[in-house]
């Protein structure tokens, strides 16, 4: 068995508690953050069937304001910002120049003046620096990331939980919507957002109110079975649901196009950064495209294994491991667009033996209604 | 937890002999490190092992880990219920999990591997 050596870590304000819940901590993007409690499979099991809360403080937000703030937002992502109300939120992107990811967010629209994203944790300085680089805008842009703390509550009794502590009538929030109210006494942003596949709330809270808020959560969702859920399960449900991870699915040198996210993708509403390179792309054509697969041999593709198609290199595994909710090992890759068709054989490289697999449709879960 | 007549190696293995031969898995602190175990690689009967060397792998969840030979020699017999129930890893990996048996090409090796006393100080326990 190999060993990794530690090295000094970021904290989240909940290290104290996940390390007395016994939990296995990680070095993940420099943070020290729990990858199990129980166990994957029990904690994936969980949120699939009752309800699990994660620590996600590690997330980094950004907060834009200004008369400028919408102009500059629908500057640097491809999805249309200026179609969002107050209290939505939208799945979309950095992009370079060139149609590269710089990051995956989420943008919530606060009020007329007021935005609010959410940042992958190993890129929110690079996030910054490169809003910061296009603000012609003059908007107020401020990293926030150090005042907040993330709490994710998903599974299907999550709005019982929430619903128990919140301040606010959850009921009309729909997916990707979000109120601004209190869980627990503590002020609160609750967004129906998750990255589960799952129902669910995802909670920001001031860092300092972190404590409480998650033993409140714990506290109220104790009838439906909660546990605390790692990053480990947090993995595994999100490639069920097929939701791309950054530096996997999604790099600088992928586009939203080949990522199959043309859904963020609004290019009849104007210039934004990025826009003619995928402009240039759509109209040529992508030459891959990311597909899912299942392995059909013995063994498990990983991220970064390579792929054959008849004996020649085709493309590699973005993320793939075992389905504890299809028991079945799964996973996403890239492939050239003529084999990215449900039913395609392919091998999987798995320690210079070609393993066979199959090419499926994703989302591989998706939850009932 | 750590049986007093096994051998342990700084790489998380552990050895029991029965006179010429060796049965070899991974201890208790491994499993609780790897979290559950979904997928075991083991090596053929009859293949020359080397120690130190990797004879294998076992695959989490979350990725894989190699399994290195804690002595030399010849394998003699693999744990064949471990293909179909890899958790048992999780359940009883001094036990009933073995992963494999090695007929000693250099008994003397064994002088090299840590007691008990000595693994439980070496993994903070």
């Amino acid at each position: 068995m190999s060993e990794i050596a530690g090295e000094p870590l970021k904290q989240t304000p909940l290290n104290a508690i996940h390390r007395a819940l016994g939990a296995k901590m990680v070095d993940f993007g420099g943070w020290d953050m729990p990858v199990h409690y129980s166990g994957i499979i029990d904690e994936h099991n969980t949120v699939r069937n009752a309800v699990g809360i994660f620590d996600v403080s590690h997330m980094g937000e950004i907060e834009i304001r200004g008369p400028e703030a919408l102009a500059l937002i629908d500057f640097l992502t491809p999805n249309a910002a200026s179609k969002l109300k107050d209290g939505q939120a939208q799945y979309s992107a950095l992009l370079y120049e060139h149609g590269g990811f710089v990051d995956d967010i989420l943008v919530h629209k606060v009020s007329a003046h007021h935005y609010f994203l959410c940042v992958n944790a190993s890129n929110q300085d690079k996030d910054y620096a490169h809003i910061r680089e296009h603000n012609t805008f003059q908007a107020e842009v401020e990293f926030a990331s150090a005042r907040y703390a993330l709490l994710a509550v998903q599974g299907p009794h999550a709005p019982s939980v929430v619903r128990k502590l919140a301040d606010v009538d959850l009921t009309p929030v729909r997916y990707y919507h979000f109120v601004d109210g209190s869980v627990g006494g503590v002020p609160a942003r609750i967004a129906r957002t998750g990255y589960t596949g799952e129902l669910g709330f995802e909670l920001y809270v001031a860092a300092e109110e972190a404590v409480r808020v998650w033993n409140a959560v714990l506290d109220a969702g104790a009838e439906f079975g909660i546990k605390p859920a790692g990053l480990g399960a947090r993995n595994t449900l999100r490639l069920e649901a097929a939701m791309a991870l950054y530096g996997h699915e999604i790099t600088a040198s992928l586009t939203p196009l080949e990522a199959g996210l043309e859904r963020i993708v609004k290019f009849e509403k104007g210039n934004f950064l990025g826009r003619k390179a995928l402009l240039e792309q759509h109209e040529r054509g992508v030459h891959r495209l990311l597909t899912g697969f299942e392995m059909t041999g013995r063994g498990i593709g990983r991220d970064g294994y390579e792929i054959m198609i008849g004996g020649a290199p085709a493309g590699w595994v973005t993320s793939g491991g075992p389905s504890p909710t299809l028991g079945r090992n799964i996973g996403m890759c890239y492939l050239p667009v003529a084999h990215t068709r449900p039913g395609e054989n392919i091998q999987v490289m798995i320690r210079n033996q070609p393993v066979e697999a199959v090419t499926r449709p994703m989302p591989f879960y998706k939850r009932a209604n | 937890m750590y049986p007093e007549n096994f051998r342990y190696t700084k790489e998380h293995e552990w050895v029991r002999v029965d006179g010429d031969t060796a049965t070899m898995g991974i201890t208790l602190h491994a499993q609780k490190e790897l979290g559950d175990i979904v997928y075991v690689d083991l090596p053929k009967t009859g293949t020359a092992v080397e120690q130190g060397k990797t004879i294998g792998s076992v695959e989490s969840v979350k990725a894989v880990s190699d399994i290195y030979s804690p002595v030399s020699g010849e394998v003699t017999a693999i744990n064949e219920t471990l293909a179909t129930a890899p958790e048992k890893l999780n359940e009883d990996p001094h036990g009933e999990a073995w992963l494999v048996k090695i007929r000693l090409g250099a008994p003397e090796e064994i002088d090299s591997l840590l007691s008990a006393a000595d693994y439980l100080s070496y993994i903070g326990e």
